[in-house]
């Protein structure tokens, strides 16, 4: 993989999809019991990357996923997706990158009760662009067939199992076509057999539309089965190593 | 706007027992908005209908007499004046014969009844009663007074030797319509009338004490040949009375009463009863729109992940906001609605079941009104949850448990 940031920087179709640069984050600033849980974070991901993000409990990882995923801001240092700053940005901006680029799945699944299975899948979209079209029906229709739930479309979210749901939230992540797939604990409540399931889902997703994917995890298993595996402790990577 | 309407909408249908306890509420509270609405409109229509039912709106009389008394020459610091107060005759409006056509096209004028009244002793037999005798045309009384539509036995004519009088009045002299009865006057005049019909207003001092005769019978009993002692008008709008006999007086130099001048307590009792309901209204719109306030304040709490999620997938603080701000509209439509309705049925068998004393009456327009308005306090009522539900940290929320 040969990295020339020069000229990616100015190209449209860079194969860089985040880049952090000295990021740091700090809780509390300006008071005695301030606290920083990251310290100078560099972290590259490319088109095609498939990663897990491991480390012990209050490492911080938690706190990076929510700044990958622009759900909070640096205290300093760059964040850059799509090779654009993201640091300055105000809450719309922010929301509306984090829309258009990041798809999210989450440990406890988070699907919205109110809404049908393919609402929720179709949600993403219709937040974009308003009242779904037959397209954005077929296309939701499409990753619902893909994750091997096309016969529950019109179920509650609650009358699906764990595994179901799980399959359901990564259907609604990449439903929008995100450079960047995060996920944060996707296989933590799901028994051994499910969580083969979702990750080969992972895989496959990540080969079929070349989007990168970060897996957070603590599970052995699922980061032994990733190309790259990056280690933080105590708010340093430790560890970043790819496999192939 | 649509995906903030689903999104409002599948919520609210997500948590139906909820917003059934909350449409409840804003029901009722419609419901009893409505009902006093109505009720006291109903009833102050009524009352204004009653009190209009047996009085001309303005009444033109003569100027009262007084006597003039020259000014000192000045500069004079204090003026002793010994007088004694001039007895009012019966007098006639000057030139009245003019003043009726001109009445009679004057805009917002809907008719003029040149009327001559005076004290009589009626008397049957042995009986005796002191009445005002009031002398009219019978096609311009008609348009006045709804006698006519009062009549409890004869007709309404009023001929040369015929006379209408009160039931009252008639049960005390023993007199049905075709009987016979003598009218004294001051003038020792004395006249034979024989009696045409008999009306009941409902209202004792017209009942008991008025007759109506014709007009130059009248002139010659009270000794005023060729006179009216007073005009009496409808208006179109009775509430613009006291303005147009404002006006009238100063054009036509005649002493001018309007009925809301001669009925002020009345009007007075009006205005407090309509403060206190529009206080009652307003309190009990408050607690409903507290009421929203609060329920959706509790939703928000409730629903913190799912406003986690939905910002995590892109939806940007405004757009938050107006997922709430169209909850507590639409409940406050939904519910203003049934409250409407429900208020309606209340109306419906208050005039019923209720004591009969006066009708309601239904208004469609309530139903609208109060949709609007419910939705309105709906609206303000979300804007404190709905900019708490904007304000979330999505990294904090979506791990809300």
């Amino acid at each position: 993989m040969s990295r020339s940031h020069e000229i990616e920087s100015h190209e449209v179709q860079g194969n860089e999809v985040l880049r952090l640069a000295g990021v740091c984050k700090a809780y509390d600033v300006g008071t005695p019991v301030e606290n920083e849980v990251l310290h100078a974070i560099d972290l590259r991901l490319d088109r095609g990357t498939f990663a897990s993000l491991t480390g012990p409990s209050g490492s911080g990882k938690s706190t990076l996923l929510n700044l990958i995923g622009l759900l909070d801001t640096p205290t300093s240092g760059e964040l850059f997706v799509l090779e654009r700053p993201t640091r300055a940005m105000d809450d719309q901006e922010r929301t509306d990158l984090r829309g258009g680029t990041i798809g999210l799945v989450f440990q406890f699944h988070h699907l919205i009760q109110a809404f049908s299975v393919l609402d929720n899948v179709l949600m993403p979209l219709m937040i974009r662009q308003g009242r779904p079209t037959a397209a954005m029906i077929d296309r939701a229709r499409g990753l619902l067939a893909a994750v091997g739930l096309a016969a529950l479309a019109s179920r509650r979210p609650n009358e699906l199992s764990g595994g179901q749901q799980q399959r359901v939230a990564i259907a609604r992540a990449l439903v929008s076509e995100p450079v960047l797939l995060l996920a944060d604990e996707p296989t933590g409540n799901l028994d051994t057999v499910s969580a083969d399931e979702v990750f080969e889902l992972f895989r496959r997703f990540n080969a079929e539309h070349d989007c990168a994917v970060l897996i957070v995890t603590h599970d052995p298993r699922i980061s032994a089965r990733c190309d790259r595996v990056i280690e933080l402790v105590d708010g340093h990577i430790v560890r970043d190593e790819a496999k192939r | 706007m649509w995906i903030e309407g689903f999104i409002a909408w599948s919520l609210l249908r997500d948590g139906r027992a909820q917003t059934a306890l909350m449409l409840v509420g804003i029901m009722v509270g419609a419901a009893v908005v409505v009902f006093i609405s109505a009720l006291i409109s109903g009833l102050q229509a009524n009352i204004i209908e009653r009190t209009l039912g047996t009085q001309a709106h303005i009444r033109l009389l003569p100027p009262e007499e007084f006597n003039r008394v020259l000014p000192l020459q000045d500069p004079a610091p204090i003026a002793l004046v010994l007088e004694d107060r001039r007895p009012q005759r019966l007098r006639s409006i000057d030139n009245w014969q003019a003043l009726v056509p001109v009445l009679d096209r004057w805009p917002g004028v809907t008719a003029v009844s040149p009327t001559i009244s005076g004290p009589a002793l009626a008397v049957r037999g042995s009986a005796n009663r002191s009445v005002s005798i009031i002398g009219a045309d019978t096609e311009r009384l008609r348009a006045i007074l709804p006698i006519a539509d009062h009549m409890v036995e004869g007709v309404f004519r009023l001929r040369p030797g015929e006379i209408l009088i009160g039931r009252e009045l008639a049960d005390d002299l023993g007199l049905q319509s075709g009987d016979r009865m003598r009218l004294d006057t001051a003038g020792e005049r004395t006249v034979v009338m024989t009696v045409a019909g008999v009306f009941e207003l409902g209202v004792r001092e017209i009942d008991n004490r008025l007759m109506y005769l014709d007009l130059d019978e009248a002139r010659s009993l009270l000794d005023l040949p060729g006179g009216v002692t007073a005009l009496e008008l409808t208006v179109a709008e009775v509430f613009a009375a006291d303005r147009l006999a404002l006006r009238l007086e100063a054009l036509t130099g005649q002493r001018v009463e309007s009925w809301m001048e001669t009925n002020a307590q009345l009007l007075n009792a009006l205005r407090s009863q309509t403060l206190s309901t529009t206080m009652i209204r307003s309190f009990v719109s408050l607690s409903v729109a507290f009421g929203i306030a609060s329920v959706l304040a509790v939703s928000v709490v409730q629903r913190t992940r799912e406003i986690g999620i939905l910002r995590a997938m892109g939806l940007d603080r405004g757009r938050i906001l107006r997922v709430f701000l169209i909850q507590g509209a639409l409940l406050g439509l939904a519910g203003g609605g049934l409250g409407a309705l429900f208020g309606s049925l209340l109306v419906l068998a208050f005039d019923v079941f209720g004591p009969r004393l006066f009708v309601i009456g239904f208004n469609p327009w309530l139903i609208p009104a109060a949709m609007a308005l419910a939705s309105m306090a709906g609206l303000a009522a979300a804007a404190w949850p709905a900019s708490r539900a904007a304000r979330l940290d999505p990294a904090v929320a979506i791990r809300h448990v």
